[in-house]
């Protein structure tokens, strides 16, 4: 289930990086690659667990549920950490200059 | 058990090489005009992005499986001798396919992309012109 949540945010952090595009104020390549890399990474940890014990492809479950939120909400916080620290529109600036 | 570690290994690698080329790039970009076709650190920051993504969320969920503990020696499957045998059969059969289908991705990424560029080179410049006619 962490796999198709994971899938799913990447999508649509790509369609928000393509409605953004060319610019990338607030950074949402970063938030893109962050999503497409756990989601490759995983599609390859299933299919080799799906060939090698012919279990199940996808857990849907409420633990793997569980994860796959909350693997979607630490990508978001990482992406929120690198764009508070780069701070594209210069807010901190504004703000500590009061 | 800790497949991600060859992804973070791979990141670790390609990092480096990215600081290097991009301060290759920096020094050569004072003497020519700046090809964004020749940017490789640019393309290898997103091969990082991809893998340093993809192995933050893998560890989140090696953690969440109680597979990666905080404090030493990380890895759970250490704490037993028996089980570090499969976690080495489990980082070879898993973490090294990982780690070459980001990379493969990433390289038609990087084709493609060329392709794009040298394609929209190759076409000529036309002027646009005002033509008459028309209601």
């Amino acid at each position: 289930m962490w796999f198709l949540l994971t899938a799913l945010a990447a999508l649509i952090a790509s369609v928000l990086w393509y409605i953004n595009a060319p610019e990338d104020k607030y950074k949402f390549s970063l938030l893109s690659f962050i999503y497409w890399g756990a989601t490759i990474m995983w599609l390859v940890d299933h299919v080799k667990a799906y060939t090698l014990d012919r279990g199940e492809f996808f857990e849907v479950n409420n633990n793997a549920t569980a994860l796959g939120f909350s693997v979607v909400l630490f990508g978001l916080f990482v992406w929120l950490v690198v764009l508070m620290v780069s701070d594209p529109k210069g807010v901190w600036k504004k703000v500590l200059k009061r | 058990m800790a497949c991600f570690l060859v992804p973070t290994g791979e990141a670790l690698v390609t990092t480096v090489i990215q600081k290097i080329a991009k301060k290759k790039e920096e020094k050569a970009g004072g003497e020519r005009t700046g090809n964004t076709s020749t940017k490789w650190s640019q393309r290898l920051g997103w091969l990082n992005k991809l893998l340093w993504g993809g192995v933050i969320m893998l560890c989140l969920e090696h953690i969440w499986h109680g597979e990666v503990v905080p404090w030493p020696p990380f890895l759970t499957a250490m704490d037993t001798p028996g089980d570090v045998k499969p976690m080495v059969h489990e980082i070879v059969t898993f973490g090294i396919p990982m780690a070459i289908s980001v990379t493969v991705v990433w390289a038609i990424m990087v084709v493609f992309v060329e392709l794009r560029a040298k394609a929209t080179k190759d076409v000529p410049e036309v002027k646009a012109q005002t033509v008459d006619g028309g209601v």
